[in-house]
């Protein structure tokens, strides 16, 4: 793609060019985050900003800070993990069209944890997560095993469809499940659109271990996720266990979103889009395409939640609803750049 | 060949066609059969005598507000709404020869439902106005759509693809613009999303029945060209088919018929994308499809909707019965399509 993916490991690690490039990101997600506690139906000043950090709410400002501090917690861990188990994905099914979102992921753990909710009575937030995990592994099986039936194997375009009629019947049978329960329908729409409003430190902590896990496994599987990239036998040949590499992964990326939707709902295209943008930014080398990944979905998601907050005001628009609206027109272009062939 | 086996051919075609005709008038007679029972029996029985009374205009005390004010709009909406989706959903699928290139599926329905929400929310209009916002969007959707997987030709799966993303668009949109409501409600946003005969009146019956009739009337006297189609546009072409006008005409037809349905019960999940298959299933690939399709719309909007009102716990808008019953169908057609390599 660029001159420097084809660069040797060595003079790789060494280029200055990228560690910049990440500063320059790190340095964006925080004046996003600092907009993100300054602006929304009200809009707050510096002073009550330090003010409501140092403990004191006595006016409306300050008490919004507070709401918002958490939220836009979230939305970085949020993003972030959805940035990096997008871009995983990608590398596992070597497929420019993976998204946790489009391949039906999200969903299944949505319909997991409604599940869960309308007749196993589960309530702690550990539960939650478990259930959810559970939901998005057997989604991405699933998904996997039936884009991969027929010839040529798991091609994009035939796990793109299996992953978006998956994401269809699923988000059906959510909504089967939630409408007569009167007590979990007014968070119908929590199951269906994500979003990050309502966000509180007691709910964001318990998801935290399942999130280093998953960031840890994903990180760490740059190097795997390189060979990957050569094709199942040039990897083989170079002495890495393919279906274990894919099933670690894999793993990783799950964990990711699967806790991601248990506490935010189904978000969709920023793992698609993200990766993307990153792969123009510093090239296909996954050790720098994952920290990057991580760190842009979590500029992403702030910037949409922001977004979200300003253009409907005084009401919001849950951030789902934002990153479906850039990100789809992005699936379409990606979708029409394939040459037909190659689908 | 000799007269013998010619006369068999002949035997065999006419009989073909008394079976189908049978098939048919037994679909009618089932769609008739449901819409009786809608009529007549819901939360308590009303006899079919005070049923007929009050279809024919009489003042029968309590029957008249339940069949006459209830169940009545209902069902005839429940019929209208069915028979457009199965008709038009058939068309395109036929047209493009993939069941999956239903209107329901490339966001046809999303982009009249999106118009629809958008009028009645945003402009506050009411009536035809609605409906014919809900057609002009659909016919630029389809345009959209075919527009953006056009390159060296549109294949199918692309088409599908590229409608599919729309579609998400599009389902963001009514959710935004539903938020922007004045009051956020589960009903208006179940049925711009899934689709619900839920608050159906006998005055929107009439643009309904006119678009079905119009638009119904054209596809029907293209059916022989959409055949043709069915074996190919290079096969069409040489059999005297002018392809791309007749290509024109079934979309705006077909998108007619949708689009003035989903304006009206908002797009009923899966009922275009499912009556074609069936239909097919039935009469054989080479019958009356477009009938058959458009009568087993209408059955499953009224069976869905009398399933979700009484048959199932709880009570269900009919999008949400026909979208379960629609997703696995979904994912087995695509399914076998892998397993013949027809999507790759």
């Amino acid at each position: 793609m660029t001159a420097s993916s084809t660069q040797t490991p060595a003079s790789a690690g060494a280029n200055p060019d990228r560690g910049l490039r990440l500063l320059g990101l790190g340095a964006l997600l925080l004046v996003l985050c600092a907009t993100s506690v300054m602006v929304g139906t009200r809009s707050v000043g510096w002073f009550d900003i330090s003010e409501a950090l140092a403990g004191k709410v006595d006016t409306i400002g300050r008490a919004a800070v507070t709401v918002r501090i958490p939220r836009t917690l979230l939305a970085v861990v949020a993003g972030a993990a959805l940035g990096l188990s997008g871009a995983v994905m990608q590398g596992v099914t070597r497929n420019p069209l993976a998204d946790p979102g489009i391949l039906g992921v999200n969903m299944g753990a949505s319909l997991a944890v409604v599940i869960g909710v309308a007749w196993f009575n589960i309530t702690s937030a550990e539960a939650y997560i478990w259930t959810a995990i559970l939901g998005a592994g057997c989604a991405a099986v699933f998904v996997y095993c039936i884009g991969s039936l027929g010839r040529g194997k798991a091609t994009p375009l035939k796990l793109a469809l299996a992953g978006a009629a998956t994401s269809v019947a699923f988000s059906s049978l959510v909504i089967a499940v939630v409408l007569p329960r009167n007590d979990i329908a007014g968070g119908i729409r929590s199951w269906q659109i994500g979003g990050v409003g309502g966000a509180t430190f007691e709910r964001i902590m318990p998801v935290l271990p399942f999130l280093v896990i998953g960031f840890a496994i994903s990180l760490l599987s740059a190097r795997k996720l390189n060979s990957l990239a050569l094709g199942d036998e040039l990897a083989a040949g170079l002495g890495e266990r393919v279906a274990l590499a894919r099933a670690v992964a894999s793993l990783g990326a799950i964990l990711l979103c699967g806790a991601t939707t248990a506490i935010c709902g189904p978000i969709g295209f920023v793992g698609l889009v993200v990766p993307h943008l990153c792969r123009q930014l510093v090239g296909v080398d996954h050790r720098w395409l994952l920290p990057f990944a991580t760190v842009a979905g979590a500029c992403l998601l702030v910037a949409a939640d922001i977004f979200g907050r300003i253009v409907a005001r005084p009401a919001e628009l849950d951030v789902g609803i934002v990153t479906a609206l850039v990100g789809a027109p992005f699936f379409i272009a990606i979708v029409r750049r394939q040459r037909v062939r190659e689908l | 060949m000799s007269s013998a086996s010619l006369d068999r051919i002949v035997i065999n075609r006419l009989r073909r066609s008394r079976k189908q005709r049978v098939l048919i008038a037994a679909l009618i007679a089932i769609v008739v059969a449901i819409f009786a029972l809608a009529l007549s029996y819901g939360q308590s029985l009303t006899p079919p005598g005070e049923v007929i009374r009050v279809l024919l205009g009489e003042n029968v005390p309590g029957a008249a507000f339940t069949v006459g004010q209830l169940r009545l709009p209902r069902a005839v909406i429940s019929v209208l709404a069915g028979l457009s989706f199965g008709f038009g959903g058939v068309a395109f699928q036929v047209m493009l020869r993939n069941p999956l290139a239903s209107p329901d599926i490339i966001g046809i329905s999303s982009g009249a439902s999106a118009a629809a929400v958008f009028a009645i929310v945003v402009l506050s209009l009411k009536g035809p106005v609605v409906s014919i916002l809900a057609i002009v969007a659909g016919l630029g959707v389809a345009l959209v759509v075919y527009g953006l997987s056009y390159r060296n030709g549109v294949s199918g799966t692309r088409l599908i693809l590229v409608g599919i993303g729309v579609s998400a668009m599009l389902e963001s949109f009514i959710a935004y613009t539903l938020s922007q409501a004045p009051a956020w409600s589960l009903q208006e946003a179940v049925r711009w999303l899934t689709g619900s005969v839920n608050g159906a009146q006998l005055a929107q019956a009439a643009p309904l029945l006119m678009a079905l009739l119009v638009f119904g009337g054209v596809l029907l006297s293209r059916a022989r060209d959409l055949e043709a189609l069915r074996l190919g546009d290079d096969t069409a072409a040489a059999l005297g088919v002018s392809v791309s006008r007749t290509r024109v005409i079934i979309i705006v037809a077909a998108v007619g018929m949708i689009a003035s349905a989903t304006a009206v019960t908002g797009p009923i999940a899966f009922v275009a994308f499912l009556s074609g298959p069936i239909a097919a299933r039935i009469v054989g690939s080479n019958g009356p499809v477009l009938i058959a399709a458009a009568l087993i719309g209408a059955v499953l909007v009224l069976a869905g909707d009398y399933a979700g009102q009484f048959l199932l716990p709880g009570r269900y808008p009919v999008g949400i019965v026909t979208g379960v019953l629609g997703a696995p169908y979904l994912i087995v057609l695509i399914v076998r399509a892998n397993r013949i390599g027809g999507s790759s």
